[in-house]
């Protein structure tokens, strides 16, 4: 079958739009649901708990100097940002982002009774469950449960990886991991799997064996509407070579062909620093602030950028007073980042930590994560936050 | 009943209450009555072979180190090489102790123990840095999986593994913690709905003092025991916490929340209310008897009707560890295991929180569906791997010490490996009968009931291999 004749078959939507990249269109010829609807939420994971008083760095604060006194960044290679905080210098790739309004950095975002283990933190800020409360889907994965109308397909949320996060998995639908969209799409047309598909319609009702077909099916048609409309895009961009600016290449060529997707999962590891931490966690946000750069250059060079979204996380920021490895130990609140071309409030979105108010040497939290999902579940994806969190959490000002 | 009624209710009950039959002892034992099958299959499981990888001696050796070391303020150079040290060989010990339950549950000949301990592996789910630990919590599953489950609920209760899990290391007299006290309840007991807060509080302070020693063994700590008056669920006493338990055991609802875990574990994902009441009474008049309720289980008729025949979704323990058996596969590189675990979302010993995995459809999205229809022909014929699990959370730290592990947890494409593992077709094909069709293979590899689809890719006929091959890498095979 070839490529139009398949794309008849399948039902998908094409309007026009899906062989030319957005930016090479008039406006008047796209349809009005790609201008308006298609706004993309792109999360980031900092896997380990990344030290966020080392990347966003209170140099006005002289308690931090006490406290980190071989580890703590000199005020003359900070990249200020106002009189109390500025950026790590291995993050000056980010200067550029923040000048032009696209980042807004949000301080001390936690949860009450933090837990101080990775993994259940994680499922905490996966799940967006309280701290003794055991979810088992996650708060994307909810959003997908809801069938609203901006998530009705299989592919409204996609991990750019090889396994899927809780926080995609919902009750009953779930996000789609891919690494390489034409890697899935061989091994969707592989002859054997594509037999398995010629089915007796017979199967779709039953229960578990339906569920499995019912998920093949969907696998096989997200990866040859991935593959068809991402396939001719070409990035003009140029990114740096690192595991994770790849990442968000893939997901800046899957916005920008215009495909129907809502929310982007992409994550970097090794942010767990007990031992040495200068070296290694400078080398990660420098792969992490080159990667985003270029990312939401390229975005912005595709007139994606004002429907893009981007926010970055780890499960917990660090103690306040370093180790004596020259590391720092598991803490609680931590900073977060927002990217994107139409922030409401650009820069810094609140008070710094107050480092003379401690709760057993770690920061306390201003803001429940909870509050920035629920803003962005309202005001980016449309939906109501207390049907995808379980309770109502107050919005915030950022978008 | 007919023989091949027999044959095949036999087979099921082999795919449920252990990892899967070879087709020789299926003959064999579908030639018996099923009543006596039963029987045979508890008097199998009698046997406990419980696992000892990690050395008691060296662990408590370690353990005093850690302690010692845990107490000085600084450390000198050659104190930080000895801990991380420890941590090192803790890590690697870890994953051979994942292996060694992974290889349990492919060689045992007490299936129906370990496919328990497996259960009791997900009930009273926990992690532990500490592979003795972790090895001693594994054996109490094990030893008691069809035994009491009074005691197998008190020793868990005392593991270290768990005190340390959940904070009761931590709760003592004027400062309780009460992580262990609700989930005691919540997810071990009683379930959800049937305590109150207040029973949390008072039980919490019952269990001040259970700990555990710095050389690792279960130590009741008088001086940090609260052991005024608690009033729990109405009873007023100076409750200590074995009379918790017994309270909790008395309570109808505990009967209740366990026989339905079993039967959504066992059965089907969707329980059948009447079937769990009946389960539970019987659990409850049987004193709590693990074995006497699984044997009612296993010998009910709605155990074998069609609704309950191959429609459960394997778990990933179950998938691998049943695909292994039927082959004779032996790994020569066993740590292929835990990277197909990870993958797959479960990895063993590491659950994702007290609550264990939630388990039925939620092993299975577009990756790890697409993952285990190719990890059959991977294993069985060395193939390539090109996928790559995640980092779990734990090993964060691992990756953070080294450049090339950090590139390594990212890179977009990691290096090219192989499953390098070996199926013994000889052996496999030598449990078979004589002039068996491929069809005939087919319908006994697989639990759900074939349909003309799959009747007409198999009748053409190839060798039994490459059916076998092919078969089990279909959905209906994700199923038992």
């Amino acid at each position: 079958m070839n490529r139009r004749n398949f794309l008849r078959n399948t039902g998908f939507v094409a309007a026009g739009s899906l062989f030319v990249p957005a930016f090479m269109k008039p406006l008047e010829a796209m349809a009005l649901d790609e201008l308006s609807l298609y706004k993309n939420l792109v999360v980031v994971q900092l896997s380990g708990g990344n030290d966020g008083l080392n990347t966003v760095v209170p140099f006005g604060n002289d308690i931090y100097y006490q406290k980190r006194k071989s580890i703590a960044i000199k005020p003359e290679e900070v990249i200020k940002l106002n009189d109390m905080q500025g950026l790590n210098p291995n993050m000056a790739a980010l200067q550029e982002i923040y000048d032009q309004g696209w980042m807004t950095i949000i301080n001390d975002v936690g949860y009450p009774n933090p837990d101080r283990s990775h993994f259940r933190s994680m499922d905490i800020w996966q799940t967006g469950s309280d701290s003794n409360q055991f979810l088992s889907t996650g708060w994307i994965g909810r959003y997908l449960d809801s069938n609203c109308q901006t998530c009705k397909f299989p592919y409204t949320a996609i991990e750019v990886d090889d396994s899927l996060s809780l926080a995609m998995k919902g009750q009953t639908k779930k996000g789609i991991a891919l690494k390489d969209p034409a890697a899935l799409f061989r091994n969707t047309n592989d002859p054997f799997f594509k037999a398995m598909l010629q089915n007796d319609k017979e199967h779709l009702d039953e229960d578990n064996l339906g569920y499995l077909y019912k998920t093949m099916i969907e696998t096989s048609s997200s990866a040859s509407y991935i593959q068809n409309t991402s396939k001719i895009y070409q990035s003009k961009s140029t990114y740096p070579t690192s595991g994770f600016a790849n990442q968000l290449k893939t997901v800046s060529k899957f916005i920008s062909s215009g495909l129907k997707t809502r929310v982007y999962y992409v994550s970097l590891s090794g942010f767990d620093t007990h031992v040495n931490q200068i070296g290694q966690q400078g080398n990660l946000l420098k792969q992490y602030s080159e990667g985003m750069a270029a990312f939401l250059k390229d975005l912005k060079s595709n007139n994606k950028l004002e429907d893009t979204l981007v926010i970055t996380f780890s499960e917990f920021g660090r103690r306040v007073e370093q180790n004596a490895s020259n590391g720092t130990d598991h803490g609680t609140a931590n900073n977060m980042f927002v990217f994107g071309g139409k922030l409401k409030k650009q820069g810094i979105f609140n008070a710094a930590p107050n480092l003379s108010d401690l709760d057993t040497g770690d920061l306390k939290y201003q803001l429940d994560f909870r509050q920035v999902y629920g803003t962005i579940l309202d005001k980016w994806l449309d939906v109501n936050n207390a049907d995808i969190l379980n309770k109502k959490f107050n919005t915030l000002d950022f978008i | 009943m007919s023989a091949k009624d027999n044959f095949l209710k036999v087979k099921h009950l082999y795919h449920r209450a252990g990892f899967g039959i070879s087709y020789a002892d299926l003959q064999k034992l579908s030639k018996k009555n099923l009543a006596k099958v039963v029987d045979n299959l508890l008097k199998d499981s009698q046997k406990n072979d419980p696992i000892n990888l990690v050395n008691d001696y060296e662990s408590k050796r370690q353990l005093l180190v850690q302690a010692g070391l845990y107490s000085k303020k600084d450390l000198n150079d050659e104190e930080k090489k000895m801990r991380q040290q420890i941590v090192r060989e803790q890590n690697e010990v870890s994953r051979d102790l994942n292996i060694a339950f992974i290889n349990k549950m492919i060689n045992t000949d007490a299936p129906l123990r370990e496919k328990m301990t497996l259960f009791w592996h997900g009930h009273f789910a926990c992690r532990s840095n500490n592979p003795f630990f972790a090895q001693q919590l594994n054996n109490i599953q094990r030893t008691n999986a069809l035994g009491s489950f009074k005691t197998l609920l008190i020793e868990v209760s005392k593991s270290p593994a768990m005190l340390q899990y959940l904070n009761n290391q931590q709760n003592r007299k004027g400062k309780p913690n009460e992580n262990f006290a609700r989930e005691l309840m919540e997810l071990f007991t009683l379930g959800r709905g049937n305590y109150t807060e207040q029973d949390i509080k008072e039980s919490a302070r019952s269990f001040t003092g259970w700990m555990y020693d710095k050389d690792g063994s279960f130590i009741f700590r008088q001086n940090l025991h609260d052991s005024g008056t608690k009033t729990f669920f109405g009873k007023i006493g100076n409750f200590e916490g074995e009379n918790i338990i017994d309270i909790i055991l008395e309570k109808p609802e505990t009967s209740q929340f366990i026989a339905r875990k079993v039967y959504k574990f066992f059965v089907n994902d969707n329980p059948n209310e009447t079937h769990v009441k009946e389960l539970a009474a019987h659990f409850y008049n049987s004193k709590y008897d693990i074995a006497s309720m699984m044997k009612k289980m296993f010998t009910s008729d709605w155990f074998y009707s069609p609704e309950n025949v191959g429609t459960k979704i394997k778990s990933p323990a179950e998938f691998l560890v049943g695909l292994s058996r039927e082959f004779y596969v032996t790994y020569n590189k066993p740590q292929v295991l835990i990277q197909l675990q990870s993958s797959l979302g479960q990895y063993l010993f590491n659950p994702p929180n007290v609550a264990g995995w939630p388990g039925g459809q939620s092993w299975i999205d577009s990756s790890s569906l697409m993952l285990r229809m190719r990890i059959p022909s991977l294993v069985l014929n060395d193939g390539e791997i090109d996928f790559s699990g995640k980092a779990d959370p734990e090993d964060e730290a691992v990756i953070a010490l080294s450049r090339t592990a950090t590139t390594n947890a990212n890179a977009n494409m990691k290096p090219k490996s192989y499953v390098n593992a070996n199926a013994d077709w000889p052996k496999f094909l030598n449990t078979l009968p004589k002039g068996l069709t491929p069809l005939e293979l087919t319908e006994f590899l697989l639990q759900p009931k074939l349909n003309a689809k799959i009747t007409t890719m198999v009748s053409d006929n190839k060798g039994l291999r490459s059916t076998a091959v092919e078969i089990t890498s279909m959905p209906e095979y994700q199923l038992c």
